[in-house]
């Protein structure tokens, strides 16, 4: 493994447009997918023989699936509201990721074979037409780039938010993603998990039996500390919850210190729950590869666990896309769901179970035992723009907030442009978190951590908490390159687990 | 396929310098990829790796960090059993490089 080579870029006090350096990313993009990864998925191996018309072709069946994406692509007036909107661009510097750039990749191609102009141009033969309308042939320097730059886009959705036409880039990106490995030409990162999930059941590869070690560890844990048996269930019959979270919570920190939260809140409020070793994973990459197919079999996979547990109840742990598929996609991917409880809604977020427990006084909460810490909370992307949460409007950024001010005296928000609708990505979502786009990751989370340090230098803010595995993972990873400690991450239920002194705990 | 050569024997890896096959693991072939991220082995190093492939033998899976930290606190002292310990040994993470040099498969996901 070579020495990657990362440039951090400088920080100010707020995020300013860097002067453009074209074609400054310009790459080979991530490891592409060899045929054992593309294989499960259903997708060539390699590239296909005239992939060219295959592409152009697909680019038809997506166009004439979802009427969406040929409004993006018709729609766009290039008024630049959202050129400097995209967290890559303002780490970057390079113009092919302001988001109408990246939209015209697809755009290009788009107008050639499926707008009147581009295919009379194109007949005739006439390059300064296709000049003209900005149109370009389906060829390798067009898939390079498409290959490079649209896995630059963290599918964050913040441009859109500006659009003035609600023009979605992250859709745009899914299509292309989705385009490359109907051709033969995946991202190795995205493709190898989902054939995980489909294996195992989780994008660790964790099997059943290392799980159940795993949770058995946590449980003896949790009672050395509180000397309270709070259980972990696995695959167990007649819970009434079921609980669907991404299996870094399983793996890594600080995630699993947010599930052991989960765990004491469940114990806590008497509810009987269980993890399911088939489907023990809550994220799903089918959506950041922008397959309809994917993205459901692996929903099917909840709905068939949630089916042979007998549960009454869907609960989602902290994991942001996991939620987006859930809250706005899981009952017609996978749905209907009325053999559920009907009282509840499908599926329910764990932070609206711990919200409505702390407002029916049923948690007994010390949040002197989080005065080491002053909190803020990072918005994800996909809860934030791509979901909501209880039943007012806001109540993605309401809930979580809530839940952080129940457990701990100490809380200061990020500047309000970079929080709720329009918080900036942590830099490594959307099926970037691959230590091959380090490089990208480091300088794309440039405005969260320019914010970051505004707060810690006005308020004191020692800690940042967040609902999203790969948040967490991502800036553990990023936080020491702008000088932070790694461990300023921390998950919501992890301080929620701090706090919470469980019936018959010994006091310290 | 990318290849090194350890004791006059091609082993292959992958993109990322993770062996492709288990059982092309030795000692030997550890020390040098260990030497690609320019850090030398020492006991403390061999004591993580041999877990890590135990581990992995009864599982099939490297270990989650907190059941490796415990571990090590339970073999070594409870002031190594933590990560700030592992990250020292192992700077670019010990669920990832400490895997590599023990040649197991990269964990995935969002980790």
């Amino acid at each position: 493994m070579a020495k990657a080579d990362i440039k951090v870029p400088e920080m100010h006090e707020y995020p300013v447009l860097p002067i453009l350096q074209a074609d400054a990313m310009k790459g080979s993009g991530p490891y592409i997918a060899k045929a054992g990864f593309q294989d499960p998925l259903g997708y060539p191996g390699e590239l296909v023989d005239n992939w060219e018309d295959k592409a152009v072709e697909k680019m038809g069946d997506l166009l004439s699936r979802f009427r969406s994406l040929r409004v993006y692509l018709d729609s766009c007036v290039r008024c630049g509201a959202c050129t400097d909107k995209c967290h890559y661009l303002l780490g970057t510097s390079d113009p092919k990721n302001m988001p109408v750039a990246r939209q015209d990749l697809l755009r290009q191609v788009y107008r050639r074979y499926y707008t009147l102009p581009g295919k009379l141009f194109g007949k005739m033969g006439w390059q300064w037409g296709l000049d003209l309308i900005g149109a370009k042939e389906m060829n390798k320097d067009v898939l390079d780039d498409w290959y490079n730059y649209y896995h630059q886009c963290s599918q964050c959705r913040r441009c859109s938010v500006f659009c003035p036409y609600g023009i979605d880039t992250a859709d745009i990106s899914m299509a292309a993603r989705e385009i490359m490995d109907s051709i033969g030409q995946g991202q190795k990162y995205c493709n190898e998990i989902i054939g995980k999930v489909y294996k195992i059941g989780n994008n660790l590869g964790l099997p059943e039996r290392a799980l159940r070690d795993t949770l058995e560890g946590l449980e003896e844990d949790i009672e050395d500390e509180t000397g309270v048996k709070v259980r972990l269930p696995l695959d167990e019959k007649g819970a009434e919850v079921l609980l669907i979270t991404p299996s870094a919570d399983f793996f890594a920190e600080p995630h699993v210190d947010g599930l052991m939260g989960y765990a004491k809140v469940f114990h806590e409020a008497g509810i009987s729950w269980t993890i399911s070793s088939y489907a023990s994973e809550g994220a799903n990459f089918g959506m950041f590869i922008g397959s309809y197919e994917n993205m459901r079999q692996i929903s099917l996979r909840i709905r068939k666990a949630a089916l042979d547990l007998g549960v009454k109840r869907i609960v989602f742990g902290e994991c942001g896309h996991a939620w987006r598929v859930a809250y706005s996609f899981l009952n017609t991917l996978a749905g209907p769901f009325d053999f559920l409880d009907p009282h509840y809604p499908v599926p329910q977020h764990i932070c609206e179970i711990t919200s409505g427990l702390v407002k029916e006084g049923k948690l007994n909460l010390d949040k002197s035992r989080n005065d080491d810490m002053v909190l803020t909370f990072h918005d994800s992307c996909n809860v934030a723009r791509a979901s909501r949460m209880g039943n007012v409007p806001g109540g993605q950024f309401i809930i979580p907030r809530e839940v952080i001010k129940a457990v701990c005296n100490n809380f200061h928000d990020m500047e309000a442009n970079t929080i709720h609708d329009e918080t900036f990505c942590c830099g490594g979502g959307g099926g970037l978190l691959t230590d091959d786009l380090m490089d990208l990751r480091v300088k794309g989370a440039l405005p969260r951590m320019q914010a970051l340090k505004n707060v810690v230098e006005e308020h004191g803010v020692t800690h940042m908490a967040a609902i999203c595995a790969i948040c967490k993972s991502q800036f553990t990873k990023v936080l020491p390159y702008y000088g932070f400690n790694m461990d300023k991450i921390v998950s919501v239920h992890q301080l929620v687990s701090n706090a919470l002194i469980l019936t018959g705990q010994e006091e310290d | 396929m990318a290849t090194i050569s350890v004791g006059g024997k091609d082993i292959e890896v992958d993109e990322e310098g993770y062996l492709v096959n288990l059982g092309d693991w030795t000692e030997e072939a550890a020390s040098f990829l260990a030497g690609q991220d320019e850090l030398e082995l020492t006991d403390s190093h061999w004591e993580i790796i041999n877990f890590l492939r135990e581990y992995y033998d009864e599982y099939q899976i490297a270990p989650a960090v907190r059941v490796l930290t415990k571990a090590v606190g339970k073999r070594m002292g409870k002031d190594k059993g933590n990560s700030k310990y592992l990250y020292e040994l192992f700077p670019y993470g010990p669920g990832k490089q400490a895997c590599r040099f023990a040649g197991l498969p990269k964990p995935t996901g969002c980790i």
